[in-house]
C-alpha cells in the first residue's frame, strides 16, 4: 500500500476511510464551520428561504465572526451585521464581534491538528500552521456543511516545501511566501495542497508558521499543511486545547512536486500592483512614493509584526505625507501590544491606531484609497480596486518594510532608514 | 446566440465585484457594480443569454460567492475559460451557473462576437467554428443538473 501525505490522512480520517489519494472524491464529516460578515447574510437568507428542512447538525461546530466591517460603515452593513447577530443568538451559534480578524481569532480559539475546517473566507488555509486542513468555502457550500455536517472533497496533490536554515536578520515570513508564490504563480498550486516540512520549519514561530500558510491560497492552494512540532504543541498547550490527531506525510507518500527551499537565501521582497505573484526584491521598490502604509491583518497584525513595527519606528515619526495604520489582528494582540507599550511607539510616532478587523487589508471599511494613491500594506491581496477606487496602487511587503517605508514616505526597506 | 464580453488571465473577484459592496442587502443591488473596475459599462451592457468569456485562472482570489451569483443575476448563461481558481468554480457550480472549462475558444474569439453553447453535448459554436468544452467531473454535473447544492440537498432531506 502506498503512503499518505498529510492532506490524505486527515481527508481518510474525516471521511471514515483507511485510505484516501489524491484524485479520490471522499464525503466527509467537517469538524469545524467558520463563518464572517462577509458572506454570512446571504447564508442566512438561503437558510430561511431555499432550504425544504431548514436546521442545523451540530451547532457547536459552528464559528461566527463579524471581522470585516467593523464598526459598521454604513446602514446596510449595520443590516447585515444585525441579520447575522440575531440569528447566531436565536440558534446558539458560538459569536464573536469585534475580536478580531476571523482566522487570528480561529488561531487563539478554536483551531486543534488533524481538523477538517471549513471557513466561508479564502485565507481559511491558514490553519495549517496548526496542522489542520482548513480550506475557503463559499455560503451554498458552507450552508450544506451547516444543515448536514458534511460536504465532499476532492483529495488534492500535495507539493511539499522542504525547508532548511533559518531566515536572514532583517528578513521575514512574509518574504519567504511572497518568494514562494513568486516562484511557482498565482494559479501555480490551484487545486493542491502545499506542505511545509523539514528542520527549517521548527526555526519559524507560530506567528511565521500562520503568516505562510494564510497566503497559500494566493497560489491558488485548497490548503497549507505544516508539520506539528514542539513549536505548535507549545502553542496548542499554551491556548488550552489538544490536537485531534497528528500526522505526518509517509516517507513513501506520493508528491506532485518537492521543492527544496534554503531560508538563508531569503531577502526582503515587494509583491507589486495588481498581483500577488508579481514579486521583486525590495530594493528594487526604493523611491516609491507612498500615500498609506497599513500594518494589520490576519496576516501580518500578530504581537511579532507589532513589536517590529515599533522596534523600528520607535524614536521616529511618521512621514508627514503618509497615513499609517496600525491595527492589531486581535483583542488578544491589542492588549498585549498596550501593556507591551507599542502603542504608545505607535501614537507618538503619529500612527493611527485601530480596533481588530481586517481593514484597508479588504478595502471596504476603513483607510480606503482614492484615485491615483498608492497604498504599502502587510495585507493579503493587491488586486486591483482592492483597497479603494479602481486606479489605486498596493504593493505588499512585511511588517518592517511597510513600517520603514511609512516613516521615509517612499518604499524603502528598515535597513535603508 | 448570445454575445461575448471578453477578459484576460487571472481575473480575480474583486474585479468581478468588489468588497464594498458584498455586504449590501441582496444579490440584486450588488449586480450593477460587476466587474465595475474592468468594465464600467458591463453591467447595462449585458443582456441575458450573454456569455463571458475569459483566459486563465478565471475567478481567483477570495471565496466571496457573490462573483458568480453576481453574474447569473445578471442572467450570463455561462463563463468559458481556459482553466478556472478552484473556490470560483465550485461556487458557480453550487448556484447552478455553468463554468465551462474550453482550451480553445478564448484565442479563436473577440469581444463581441456571438456564440452557443448546448450544454448536453459540450460544444460551442461561434463565427462557424465549433469548439469541444472539456466534461465537468461527474459530481459536479449532477448537482449543476439538479440546479446547484440547494436543490441537492433538498432533494436529499
Amino acid at each position: 500500500m502506498m503512503g499518505m501525505t498529510m492532506a490524505e490522512k486527515i481527508i481518510a480520517c474525516a471521511a471514515g476511510v483507511e485510505n484516501a489519494k489524491a484524485g479520490d472524491i471522499h464525503t466527509v464529516e467537517l469538524d469545524r464551520l467558520m463563518s464572517n460578515d462577509g458572506t454570512t447574510h446571504l447564508t442566512i437568507d438561503m437558510y430561511n428561504n431555499n432550504l425544504k428542512n431548514p436546521h442545523i447538525k451540530d451547532v457547536d461546530k459552528l464559528v461566527w465572526i463579524i471581522d470585516h466591517n467593523i464598526p459598521s460603515d454604513s446602514p446596510k452593513t449595520a443590516a447585515s451585521h444585525k441579520k447575522m447577530r440575531d440569528f447566531a443568538k436565536e440558534n446558539g451559534i458560538k459569536f464573536y464581534e469585534g475580536e478580531g480578524v476571523c482566522h487570528q481569532v480561529m488561531m487563539e480559539n478554536h483551531v486543534c491538528p488533524g481538523e477538517l475546517i471549513f471557513g466561508a473566507d479564502s485565507h481559511t488555509c491558514a490553519y495549517g500552521a496548526l496542522g489542520a486542513f482548513g480550506t475557503g468555502v463559499g455560503c451554498t457550500d458552507y450552508l450544506y456543511a451547516m444543515v448536514t455536517g458534511t460536504s465532499w472533497l476532492l483529495v488534492p496533490e500535495t507539493i511539499r516545501f522542504n525547508l532548511t536554515g533559518k531566515l536572514p536578520e532583517g528578513v521575514y515570513a512574509r518574504d519567504l511566501i511572497l518568494t514562494i508564490i513568486g516562484t511557482i504563480g498565482a494559479n501555480g498550486a490551484n487545486y493542491k495542497a502545499m506542505e511545509f516540512a523539514g528542520e527549517g520549519l521548527h526555526n519559524l514561530t507560530m506567528s511565521d508558521r500562520i503568516s505562510i500558510c494564510n497566503l497559500c491560497v494566493e497560489a491558488g492552494a485548497k490548503t497549507a499543511l505544516m508539520e506539528v512540532d514542539d513549536v505548535a504543541m507549545e502553542y496548542l498547550r499554551e491556548h488550552g486545547r489538544e490536537p485531534k490527531a497528528v500526522f505526518t506525510s509517509d516517507v513513501d507518500a506520493v508528491f506532485a512536486q518537492i521543492v527544496d527551499i534554503d531560508l538563508t537565501e531569503i531577502q526582503p521582497i515587494v509583491a507589486k500592483p495588481h498581483f500577488v505573484d508579481n514579486v521583486v526584491p525590495a530594493k528594487e521598490c526604493l523611491g516609491i512614493k507612498i500615500d498609506e502604509a497599513f500594518l494589520g491583518s490576519c496576516n501580518n497584525g500578530r504581537i511579532e509584526d507589532l513589536r517590529v513595527g515599533a522596534a523600528i519606528i520607535k524614536g521616529k515619526k511618521v512621514s508627514p505625507e503618509v497615513r499609517f495604520l496600525v491595527v492589531p489582528a486581535s483583542r488578544k494582540v491589542y492588549s498585549e501590544a498596550l501593556s507591551e507599550g507599542l502603542l504608545d511607539i505607535f501614537i507618538d510616532a503619529g500612527a493611527i491606531v485601530m480596533n481588530p478587523n481586517c481593514s484597508v487589508c479588504w478595502g471596504s471599511c476603513q483607510g480606503v484609497i482614492g484615485e491615483n494613491e498608492v497604498l504599502i500594506s502587510t495585507g493579503t491581496r493587491n488586486f486591483k480596486g482592492r483597497a479603494g477606487h479602481r486606479d489605486s496602487y498596493v504593493y505588499l511587503a512585511s511588517a518592517a518594510t511597510v513600517t520603514a517605508s511609512a516613516v521615509k514616505g517612499e518604499i524603502t526597506t528598515a535597513d535603508m532608514l | 446566440m448570445g454575445k461575448i464580453f471578453r477578459f484576460h488571465t487571472d481575473v480575480d473577484t474583486d474585479q468581478i465585484i468588489a468588497s464594498q459592496y458584498l455586504l449590501f442587502p441582496t444579490i440584486d443591488e450588488m449586480k450593477e457594480h460587476t466587474f465595475e473596475s474592468l468594465d464600467t459599462d458591463f453591467a447595462k451592457s449585458v443582456q441575458p443569454g450573454d456569455f463571458v468569456v475569459a483566459c486563465e485562472n478565471f475567478g481567483c482570489g477570495s471565496s466571496r460567492e457573490q462573483a458568480p451569483a453576481v453574474l447569473k443575476a445578471l442572467g450570463i448563461k455561462a463563463v468559458i475559460a481556459k482553466s478556472f481558481a478552484r473556490i470560483f468554480y465550485r461556487n458557480a457550480i453550487n448556484i447552478g451557473l455553468p463554468v465551462i472549462v474550453c482550451k480553445d475558444l478564448y484565442d479563436s474569439v473577440k469581444a463581441n462576437d456571438e456564440m452557443e453553447l448546448n450544454l448536453e453535448s459540450g460544444l460551442i459554436e461561434s463565427n462557424g467554428k465549433t469548439f469541444t468544452c472539456t466534461k465537468l467531473p461527474a459530481k459536479m454535473q449532477s448537482i449543476l443538473n439538479d440546479g446547484g447544492l440547494i436543490a441537492s440537498l433538498n432533494k436529499e432531506v
